[in-house]
């Protein structure tokens, strides 16, 4: 559905060139559901800005249900829908209308731009609203239309940016709950990018992990966190010797790492913590080690990234600032 | 036939908000309101101006300028409205459809049209108690120049906003610093001719192609139709129209891949 190859965006920023995007080489099959997690500024947002024929890549190929984004734009928009971060409904006009302006853009006849209008303000909550105009919405109840307006024509693909971003968790599984009907009712193929963490780890087929322009790990949620961060054990001891012994039982053991001993604390890192905390439990008694508490973590996408870049998401959320929508990354 | 359909949809987005609140069509009637109630009864004493040969009222001399200010100061704002559509969103949203790039701006210059006519319509059929002099085919002739001048300022407008969308501010600076010069050297409020003005201002006055313009529509209005004056407004308005609806053109579709 989705083929990228050396796919770059540089910008011209105060006499230099910066480039968003670096070289992106990604494949996406018809039918999934992939997750483009990193912090602002890592290139998110202006690769779907490309995909969805909003900015002109500077190099490279992005070939997007089936047509050339450069060549055959036209063809690329009328197969997708998408989301951007801003909001998609025009401040002064009325929700329905709008919404049925969306179907006509497509193409859809006048009745069945009514009717679908009609079927996605109910499914969305929004059957109500209907006369009112969008200005005079709550956030979440804008979010909602803007999601009914990328989806009026039923896309094959759908792009969404941030879908969630400052909705309260009813509208945000609202949202979901509709966006994954779609998804599998009609096989919608859906490439979003999120900055709740647990969004992409729940939805998500696959993760892509970008930072700095470029894809630095891409597969199943699962198999991201086995892989790259691991089961976290932590282990409470009586003191500080016990710690220090326990670090040292735990590194004899296999594929175990990132042991870290901290006054009455070890940590350990392992892809199996399940198979491995009782063993090193066992250990710890027959050299007479007592734990007082053992804890299990499952790893998180920010662990991953954590392992990945040595920083966690919000660490270089932080230091990148608010996020940038129409040129910037 | 796509392009008929994708404009159509265009204009009935814009047009929508309009009928909703018709009231916000007074508002930009408003200056040339009140310069034909505070300013005109001032020229009662001049007699025939500007040519005029008709009943001698001031109104019949400065009513068609007054259209022509209710078209600049109409038009010439439109493209606030699309800056806005563009700091919200909402304009991103209309390029990921495969709207027509052409349609979306004729569209959206198409609705200006329609409101500038009918506020046109409005304040002929307000003068209509007064001395002012309604030719019928004059003023159809009137009208269908000033929506020409229309749909090009309107465009221009479209075009600014178009590249004023990294700084916004900008689009309000020129927007002004085009608009008043335009406005007062095109002679709606007083005649700008070689015995009345000084040189450098009459040179400025004739290199305006809002003047043409405005001694077109005066022709018009006064019933005369087989004049110079006329053939240049119809040139003036035309070359504004393309220039406008060609930038715009290409700005719409530059405004994505």
């Amino acid at each position: 559905m989705i083929h990228t190859r050396g796919l770059t965006r540089s910008f011209r920023a105060k006499g230099e060139t910066v480039e968003a995007v670096r070289g992106l080489n990604f494949d996406v099959e018809a039918g999934s559901v992939v997750a483009f997690l990193g912090p602002n500024g890592a290139g998110k947002t202006t690769s779907l800005r490309m995909l969805t024929t909003l900015l002109p890549p500077t190099s490279g190929t992005a070939v997007v249900a089936g047509h050339d984004v450069l060549t055959a734009p036209s063809c690329v928009r009328n197969r997708i829908g998408y989301l951007g971060q801003g909001n998609s409904a025009g401040s002064n006009f009325r929700v329905s209308d709008e919404l049925i302006t969306q179907g006509r853009a497509y193409g859809l006849s006048r009745a069945k731009s009514r009717a679908r209008a009609e079927h996605l303000l109910t499914a969305l909550e929004l059957e109500d609203l209907t006369k009112r105009t969008v200005g005079t919405l709550s956030g979440g109840q804008r979010r909602r239309l803007d999601i009914a307006m990328a989806l009026v024509h039923e896309p094959e693909l759908l792009f969404l940016d941030e879908p969630t971003t400052g909705l309260d968790p009813h509208s945000r599984a609202n949202i979901w709950e509709h966006v994954l009907r779609l998804h599998k009712e009609l096989g919608t193929t859906i490439l979003f990018t999120t900055h709740y963490l647990e969004e992409a780890d729940l939805w998500a087929q696959r993760v892509m992990v970008v930072d700095h322009g470029r894809v630095i790990a891409d597969a199943p949620p699962e198999k991201l966190k086995a892989d790259l961060a691991g089961d976290r054990i932590t282990l409470g001891t009586a003191d500080r010797a016990d710690a220090e012994r326990a670090a040292e039982l735990a590194r004899a053991l296999p594929t175990v790492h990132d042991v870290t001993a901290d006054d009455t604390e070890v940590r350990v890192r392992t892809p199996h913590g399940d198979v491995q905390l009782p063993v090193l439990l066992r250990n710890m008694e027959a050299v007479g080690v007592r734990a007082l508490t053992a804890r299990l973590t499952r790893p998180t996408l920010d662990d991953v990234f954590l392992s990945l870049t040595g920083r966690t998401l919000r660490e270089s959320a932080d230091a990148a600032g608010p996020t940038t929508t129409h040129d910037g990354a | 036939m796509k392009v008929l359909n994708d404009t159509r949809t265009a204009f009935a987005r814009e047009l929508g908000p309009e009928l909703r609140q018709p009231a916000g069509l007074l508002f930009t009637m408003l200056l040339p309101f009140l310069f034909l109630a505070l300013f005109a009864p001032l020229l009662s004493g001049m007699g025939p101006a500007g040519g005029d040969t008709g009943t001698g009222s001031p109104w019949q001399w400065f009513v068609p300028g007054m259209l022509v200010l209710l078209a600049l100061s109409a038009t010439a704002g439109a493209g606030a409205s699309l800056l806005n559509e563009m700091s919200s969103g909402a304009f991103e949203r209309m390029l990921v459809t495969p709207l027509n790039r052409a349609a979306m701006l004729v569209g959206r210059a198409l609705k200006e049209v329609v409101i500038l006519l009918t506020q046109s319509l409005l304040i002929l059929a307000l003068l209509l108690p007064t001395d002012f002099r309604l030719r019928p085919l004059g003023a159809l002739a009137g009208l269908a120049l000033l929506t020409v001048f229309g749909i090009g300022i309107g465009a221009l407008s479209f075009t600014l906003a178009l590249h004023s969308r990294k700084q916004q501010t900008l689009f309000y600076g020129v927007q002004q610093m085009i608009f008043f010069p335009l406005l007062l050297l095109s002679g709606v409020l007083l005649p700008i001719t070689q015995a009345s003005a000084p040189t450098w201002l009459y040179v400025l006055s004739r290199i305006n192609p809002a003047t043409y313009v405005v001694e077109a529509e005066r022709a018009l209005f006064d019933g005369r139709f087989a004049e110079t004056s006329v053939l240049y407004g119809v040139l003036a308005a035309m070359a504004i129209a393309v220039l406008g609806v060609f930038a715009g053109i290409r700005g719409m579709r530059n405004a994505s891949a």
